[in-house]
């Protein structure tokens, strides 16, 4: 099948842009981060009437106002404020916010840039857009971002603080998409034939959806530790309450470790037609098994007493780190079948 | 694997006996209940994963035997001092080393000593009535009170129409009636589906383990044929545990030809084989006559009754005929070896006895050996190399030897090349060196002739048989069943506490309604839910309702 250089082009052309917008968004976040009050609560309750600024995304009011009581204990917040009405009058908007407000605007605008830059990459090579290392990243990449949107779009109205989390997910990210872009770049062109399998739509979508959606957990666990700690004082202080940061990891988990085994038994049933056997110990597969019982062992110690809470978020990002080597590690430093890098 | 998480290490009963250490029996049974309590409580079973996970790991980072033998005589190799040790450890086969298989034992002891209480108890729970009501619901995480209008009798007309699908019990508390309400009993049916079903996913892979088996065989792809009937069909053969080979499924292929698509900068884009075979089931009732069609290509084996056949490799196989002096000719034709996977330059040796002499030490000295490189489309040149995978310009740079090729010696020797040792010794001998395109000829000095005729294609074929793979898709499947269940569905308690109030000012009855919540999971809470069952319970009285919720969850 012959490949549209000029799709290709454009496709990339989106994905710098959307780079590029990421980097804005992440510059606004961190000035939200810096600028914003040590308070959660006061902010909170300061912007809580407006609609929430994810609501861009799709729909506004109402569809924010449906998560409202959904997370247990976050409500804890604002319960005794009824459903909020829309207010007739907007109050000033503090810095932090306006920023904060931007920073998303933008993340949902390179949102769509990275999805149309995926979509033309399928369109230029006709096939799924996941053959090799550097579509597989900048994929992992949009759905640790979208998880994230996700994320705010149902925690907007009680946790506002969440929001200025966004510059230490985009940060993470942002690596991770800037090395797609410049190390495991490779050409657009069909896959060997062991990839011609629908399979490959089903298993390696499943796990970039899954791998992108660990990343908030692991985020979550990280600054969870820190607030724990308490140190560095000054940078802790702003962050939400470690109550807030432990159930953001535990909520995210639970929906990507499901994901995440189907995603591994698809891949088992793929093998079984590709390969002979549904499992081989490949390298990937391996650490693929390492990292689904790590994560097996996370929700495990959430119910062990004296494991629930520093032990887990330890498990949490010993988790990811599993899943980040799987990704890097396994497919450009190891020999094994599942190495179709488009490297070299 | 999940024991309620309070449970400490084994409380030892103290027995009504001195504080001397219980004597005989009973001290082995007090060890031994202990061992067990420690073995299946939670703590072990997360130390358990930890070692699991950490166990794997060198699988990943370390070559392995099962996957490439190679890797591993070169990490001998590379390392002489440290790979020996690594190896007594079975480091090169981790996934089949006693320690290995003795952590996921202990894993599933575990977990087996932790789920048969667990169900146990959660049959129990099924079959009670939901706990009684508190006496103070304002206690409980969700609580709300209201007076609403109605009697008594219709308020809880409308909480049993509003609690369909809760399992209820209502209690009369003189003159104080309640409805305790219980959902969300598929979230431990999830835990348990998750936990039996990995269980029942290790059976089946043991029984793969014991009664499956592959093996590759290379075909000549110009109407050769392969049949299962034993090992010796094989280039290699990997039995499991139970299988000594005598009973495989009789089935035959014949592989009628190869054809592979390239894109122009030689990357492949399918590989096709197209075969004729004959099940076990034609071959037992003797209908060895037809052969069913079937194409075989990469991701579409070719699935028989038990047994499957997958397309692995291909390559060439050059043709020679030699034709001796006095005239005796034999044509030859083996399988190359692939050296380079994306240009498919291939070496190789397709060896000679010369026929129709019965002097054994003349026959062995006049043998002749064809070996060198082929190429499918060569560079051309003195030095050949090749371009391209397909076959649009084969050349073949060969080696002629003459001379004992070992055959006879009772030693095994590589198909792909000749014995070493012989051409040290002077026993083989070079006479000619030369780059040959089919339909080319030679001569040697001794006026035997070598025509390269042309190239055959191989492939290389996998025969899989697993026993124990439906058993273990099933399973996984109910694993992934298990899991959304468990982890997406919320145990919760509804309490509703409902007593005749004063008559309204209207005479209409009136009645106190207290609801009441309580999640029994981990931090999940039902805020949402507690509030639409306020909702719907309390809201007529919207202007006397005293809602609180509290923390969610714990």
């Amino acid at each position: 099948m012959p490949v549209d250089p000029m799709l290709s082009e454009y496709s990339d052309l989106l994905f710098k842009g959307a780079l590029t917008v990421y980097v804005l968004a992440m510059a606004f976040h961190a000035v939200e981060y810096v600028t914003s009050r040590a308070r959660v609560r006061a902010v909170a309750a300061e912007a809580a009437p407006e609609p929430a600024a994810v609501g861009a995304a799709g729909g506004t009011g109402s569809t924010a106002g449906s998560g409202t009581a959904d997370h247990g204990r976050v409500s804890e917040e604002n319960a005794d404020v009824p459903p909020p009405p829309v207010k007739a009058s907007r109050p000033t908007r503090s810095r932090a916010d306006r920023f904060g407000r931007m920073g998303v605007s933008l993340t949902i605008l390179a949102v769509l840039l990275h999805f149309g830059s995926i979509v033309l990459r399928g369109l230029a090579t006709v096939r799924w857009p996941l053959g090799n290392m550097y579509e597989f990243s900048s994929a992992v990449c949009l759905a640790a971002m979208v998880a994230w949107l996700v994320v705010l779009q149902r925690t907007s109205k009680r946790t506002r603080g969440l929001r200025k989390l966004g510059v230490f997910v985009l940060a993470p990210v942002l690596v991770l998409m800037f090395l797609a872009g410049t190390v495991l770049y490779a050409q657009a062109a069909p896959v060997v034939p062991a990839l011609r399998s629908y399979w490959l739509s089903v298993h390696v979508t499943t796990v970039t959806l899954a791998s992108g959606l660990f990343f908030v957990p692991g985020v979550a666990s990280i600054l969870y530790l820190m607030k724990r700690s308490g140190k560095p004082a000054g940078f802790v202080a702003k962050l939400p309450e470690a109550d807030v940061l432990d159930r953001l990891a535990y909520r995210v988990t639970v929906v990507a470790f499901p994901m995440y085994t189907f995603a591994v038994i698809a891949g088992a049933i793929w093998a079984e037609a590709a390969w002979g056997r549904f499992w081989g110990w490949d390298p990937k597969e391996t650490v693929a098994f390492v990292a689904w019982v790590i994560y097996a062992a996370y929700l495990h110690a959430r119910a062990t007493a004296g494991w629930r809470h520093v032990g887990a978020a330890w498990i949490n990002i010993l988790g990811l780190a599993a899943i980040i080597f799987n990704l890097f590690f396994i497919n450009m430093v190891v020999a094994g079948l599942h190495s179709y890098a488009g490297l070299g | 694997m999940s024991s309620p998480p309070t449970a400490p290490p084994a409380p030892p009963e103290a027995p009504p006996e001195p504080p001397r250490r219980p004597r005989g029996g009973r001290a082995v049974l007090a060890l031994l209940r202990n061992a067990w309590r420690g073995l299946t409580s939670m703590r072990t079973a997360l130390v358990l994963l930890f070692l699991l996970a950490l166990a794997s790991l060198p699988g990943a980072l370390l070559p392995q035997r099962s996957l490439n033998q190679q890797l591993v005589d070169k990490y001998f190799a590379d390392y002489p001092r440290l790979a020996p040790l690594l190896d007594k450890i079975g480091a090169f086969e981790i996934f089949a080393t006693p320690w290995f298989a003795a952590i996921y034992l202990l894993l599933m002891i575990s977990l087996i000593g932790c789920l048969t209480p667990r169900s146990l108890e959660y049959l129990r729970a099924m079959r009670q009535k939901p706990v009684a009501t508190p006496r103070n619901l304002s206690r409980m995480p969700h609580h709300a009170e209201a007076e609403v209008d109605g009697t008594p009798d219709e308020v809880l007309e409308r909480v049993r129409g509003r609690l369909k699908g809760w399992r209820r019990a209502e209690r009369d508390e003189g003159g104080v009636r309640t409805v305790s309400a219980e959902r969300g009993f598929l979230r431990e049916t999830g835990n348990l589906v998750f936990h039996v079903s990995l269980v029942g996913l290790l059976v089946g892979i043991a029984v793969g383990k014991l009664f499956g088996y592959e093996g590759q065989v290379i075909v000549l792809a110009d109407g050769n044929q392969f049949c299962n009937t034993s090992i010796l069909g094989y280039d290699s053969f990997n039995p499991g545990l139970r299988v000594d080979g005598t009973d495989l499924a009789p089935f035959c292929i014949k592989v009628d030809s190869f054809s592979a698509e390239y894109l122009p900068n030689g990357q492949p884009e399918q590989y096709t084989a197209q075969l004729g075979y004959q099940s076990a089931a034609d071959v037992r009732s003797g209908d060895t006559a037809t052969w069913r069609p079937d194409t075989l290509s990469v991701n579409h084996p070719l699935r028989l009754d038990g047994e499957r056949v997958y397309l692995l490799n291909h390559g060439y196989a050059p043709r020679f005929t030699v034709t001796w002096p006095d005239g005796q000719q034999r044509t030859g034709e083996i399988q190359w070896q692939p050296v380079d996977t994306t240009t498919y330059l291939s070496q190789g040796a397709t060896k000679f006895e010369r026929p129709g002499i019965a002097d054994d030490a003349t026959r062995q000295k006049s043998s002749i050996a064809i070996t060198g490189l082929f190429a499918p489309t060569s560079s051309g040149g003195q030095v050949v190399t090749s371009t391209y995978p397909d076959l649009l310009a084969p050349e073949a740079a060969i080696d002629v030897m003459r001379g004992d090729l070992g055959l006879d010696d009772g030693r095994g020797q590589s198909i792909f090349s000749v014995d070493q040792s012989k051409v040290d010794s002077g026993e083989l001998v070079r006479v000619a060196r030369e780059n040959m395109v089919p339909g080319q000829e030679i001569t040697l000095d001794d006026g035997t002739r070598i025509r390269f005729d042309d190239v055959t294609q191989w492939v290389a074929l996998q025969v899989s048989h697993d026993p124990g793979q439906v058993t273990v898709l099933v399973f996984a499947i109910l694993i992934l069943l298990g899991l959304g269940l468990s982890l997406s569905i919320k145990r919760r308690r509804f309490w509703v506490r409902v007593v005749a109030a004063e008559p309204g000012t209207d005479g209409r009855a009136r009645s106190r309604v207290e609801l009441g919540g309580l999640a029994r999971t981990d931090r999940a809470g039902y805020g949402e839910e507690f509030d639409r069952l306020r909702a719907d319970l309390l809201e007529p009285a919207a202007a006397s309702t005293a809602a609180t919720t509290r923390n969610g969850g714990d």
